[in-house]
């Protein structure tokens, strides 16, 4: 047996609108994301094909922070012929605990996948105290 | 009101509605028995077939593209690098794994003229129709 597994397709997540209207009418979709956690930082990892980096938007306020992309729109001579995807822009937030120094974010993106590495503050990183006999 | 039935999302099912007809109705075929990922779209530029297919994080040298006859073939593994040093996961959605997708184009494409674009996570595959196939103005001579 393999110990690889095929890929499934899964439907894009639409936002919920919740009631209100999304404020960017081209903004959709909420992205996949993966968050990961050592000693000193949360790592977030998220899907965001067809995103250049001027057209993303990281943003931290009062404690929550938002990441928003666009994707450009298609040639206008392309006719779609057959769709299995919609095309859209992304918007996910995510509440930061007290323990993230904000000033320190720091985020790269490369193909489609963008890495924000959130560094924790000095006094909340995890630090092994040597213990001696 | 009207403000409900848009809540629930109906012009989203008329839009998928149309689409899946659409599909059935269609020349175009993704090939069974194949996988189902990723996703494709096909467009027409008039002069090729473009095939878009979201990627995110995938090593282009992963990923092989080859177009025989009418039939395009995608297949590559996506590989979720470990982020940093002792990370343990919080959430996971992202997913990694293989991929094999075939997909039937309903007229033979120039082979020899296909690219492929990974841009973004995207990949493009450009298709220009075979000469045969492209519409050609025939000149009448007159006699």
């Amino acid at each position: 047996m393999s110990d690889k597994k095929s890929l499934e397709v899964s439907k894009k997540k639409s936002i919920s609108t919740g009631g209100g209207e999304p404020i960017h009418q081209d903004v959709r979709f909420v992205p996949d994301c993966d968050v990961l956690e050592n000693d000193e930082a949360i790592i977030l990892v998220a899907d965001l094909p067809g995103v250049r980096p001027e057209n993303l938007d990281v943003d931290v306020r009062e404690g929550v922070l938002t990441l928003t992309a666009k994707v450009d729109p298609l040639p206008e001579q392309w006719r779609p012929v057959y769709e299995e995807y919609d095309i859209g822009g992304y918007q996910r937030s995510f509440t930061l605990g007290e323990k993230i120094d904000v000033q320190k974010i720091s985020a790269r993106l490369k193909n489609g996948v963008l890495t924000l590495t959130l560094p924790k503050q000095e006094m909340h990183r995890t630090r092994k105290i040597e213990v001696q006999t | 009101m009207l403000g409900t039935w848009f809540d629930d999302g109906l012009f989203e099912r008329m839009e998928r509605m149309r689409r899946e007809m659409n599909q059935l109705m269609g020349a175009f075929r993704p090939f069974v028995g194949g996988g189902v990922f990723p996703a494709i779209n096909i467009y027409d530029n008039g002069e090729a077939y473009i095939a878009q297919a979201e990627l995110p994080g995938v090593d282009p040298r992963e990923v092989d593209v080859t177009v025989t006859g009418n039939t395009l073939n995608v297949k590559g593994k996506r590989e979720i690098q470990p982020a940093g040093d002792k990370a343990a996961y919080l959430r996971r959605e992202r997913a990694a794994g293989e991929f094999n997708r075939a997909f039937k184009l309903p007229e033979a494409v120039d082979s020899g003229k296909v690219q492929a674009i990974f841009r973004n996570g995207i990949l493009q595959v450009m298709m220009p129709r075979a000469e045969q196939a492209q519409a050609r103005k025939v000149s009448i001579k007159a006699e």
